[in-house]
């Protein structure tokens, strides 16, 4: 895989009010690659994942500094569109939050909303590629007019994924997005992870180290704010560079 | 490498049985050679039976060591210097098995050299086998303290073991040339000769095995990529 940048940031600091929440992160992220972030938690990892799509925009007292570059662009330029920001990197949450709307609705929601199409067979044709890309078309063809609070949590998980394709984003934010789903969801989920990286950049914060090292190319190691290592996944599991990824992988911590 | 405690106490200790295992199973091989060649040299028929019949305690060992690695993988997970330190002992645990087999292999000839005279009398097998002793020693230690540097001296003396066992060779076939009523006897001696120096070769790969558990580094087969 040729190694191609799509996130850097550079020595950047995010404080809620007094309290660093990031402290001097400089990283690069590769494009179509799945990168981990771990760390115990308070250690900065949801925070770096939602200064990414400028979600901490939302928290009042979030104060920024450094630089964040999506395929070269500064995302908190002032001519930054936020929304168009939002659309092109899309955030996955760990407690699935479907529309209380129908699957297909669910789906069709952002391409209508962003007027992604022509026409309602547009929609259709939408609807059925993005819930095919997120493994879900199978078990929800047959029952697209259903509320999608009656899928089961693992189909709901993969249909909020759906949601989020369906308005071609470049990056997808998962915060723990298996984290409230049995082994056989997870592993769908898991499964989806690495069937989307060939068209999206991942980022995923995980607290289970098995699922990072079981999805992500390179892994990030955060604690107290800072990033201790950024390196190859198998690398960072066998042979860590830095004494403190190697006490907390191997739970000698705390 | 030192470490810092586990969180998890169960899996600290896991892994300090792991290791106390192979430790104990480490010195019962090395004192299966050291007294298969005393029986030679002291020409002791029973110190001889009583190595071959040590083995299947050694054989014990082995499977319990398995059993151990595979609990650990199957219930812990491990990674990192946790990762690497299981599947150094899954490896080792063969090559300590192995040398306690070497060990029963010499005490077998042994207890066949006793029904006949002395050859002659032993000179350079005893002075091997004090060295392949403390290539045995080395190789432990280095597994307990995590010497790396400890561990590459040994890879790299295994060459003057293999020295030592070609200058008997060169000895023996002598011998048998001169007198051809030696060639059995010389034989078996060659045959001991040759099980000293497998013996060098597994603290080898165990010397190899300890770089890699404490480096990261795969220096078998004269290669030294990271893993």
């Amino acid at each position: 895989m040729e190694r191609s940048v799509k996130i850097r940031t550079t020595d950047l600091n995010c404080f809620y009010g007094e309290t660093r929440a990031l402290d001097g992160i400089t990283a690069e992220l590769v494009r179509h690659s799945v990168t981990a972030l771990i760390g115990p938690s308070g250690c900065g990892k949801s925070s770096f994942l939602r200064v990414l799509n400028r979600m901490n925009d939302l928290i009042p007292d979030t104060r920024l500094e450094g630089r964040i570059e999506i395929d070269g662009e500064d995302i908190y330029a002032e001519a930054t569109d936020v929304i168009d920001l939002r659309r092109r990197v899309g955030m996955i949450f760990q407690k699935s939050n479907p529309f209380p709307m129908s699957v297909y609705d669910n789906v069709a929601y952002g391409v209508r909303v962003n007027d992604l199409a022509r026409n309602s067979k547009e929609i259709d044709r939408i609807v059925e590629s993005t819930l095919q890309s997120a493994a879900l078309w199978d078990e929800v063809k047959d029952r697209l007019g259903k509320s999608a609070l009656s899928l089961s949590g693992g189909q709901q998980q993969r249909l909020c994924i759906a949601r989020a394709l369906a308005v071609r984003p470049e990056i997808l934010l998962m915060d723990e997005p298996a984290s409230a789903l049995d082994p056989i969801s997870t592993a769908k989920i898991e499964e989806l992870i690495y069937e989307l990286k060939r068209d999206y950049t991942i980022v995923i914060v995980t607290h289970n180290m098995q699922q990072a090292a079981r999805v992500s190319d390179e892994t990030a190691f955060f604690l107290s704010g800072r990033l201790v290592e950024l390196s190859d996944t198998k690398q960072l599991f066998t042979m860590p560079s830095e004494r403190e990824t190697e006490d907390y992988i191997t739970g000698r911590f705390g | 490498m030192k470490h810092r405690k586990h969180t998890n106490q169960h899996y600290a200790n896991l892994l300090r049985r792991l290791k106390d295992r192979l430790l104990v199973m480490s010195n019962k091989s090395e004192l299966m050679i050291t007294d298969s060649i005393r029986a030679l040299v002291e020409r002791s028929p029973s110190l001889a039976r009583e190595v071959i019949d040590r083995d299947d305690e050694i054989d014990r060992m082995e499977l319990e060591v398995d059993d151990l690695c595979l609990e650990i993988m199957a219930l812990e997970q491990p990674v990192a210097s946790d990762l690497r330190f299981l599947t150094t002992s899954l490896k080792i645990v063969r090559d300590l098995e192995r040398i306690g087999d070497v060990g029963v292999n010499i005490a077998e000839r042994v207890e066949e050299l006793m029904a006949e005279p002395e050859l002659k009398p032993l000179v350079d097998l005893p002075v091997m086998a004090r060295a392949v002793e403390k290539t045995m020693h080395d190789s432990f230690d280095a597994f307990v303290n995590s010497d790396a540097s400890l561990a590459a001296q040994v890879v790299k003396h295994d060459s003057e073991l293999d020295h030592m066992y070609e200058q008997i060779l060169r000895e023996l076939l002598t011998c048998m040339i001169e007198d051809p009523k030696s060639i059995s006897r010389a034989l078996k001696l060659i045959f001991i000769a040759k099980g000293l120096e497998r013996v060098g070769d597994h603290c080898a790969n165990i010397g190899e095995m300890v770089v890699f558990l404490v480096k990261g580094q795969d220096i078998r087969h004269g290669t030294s990529s990271d893993s």
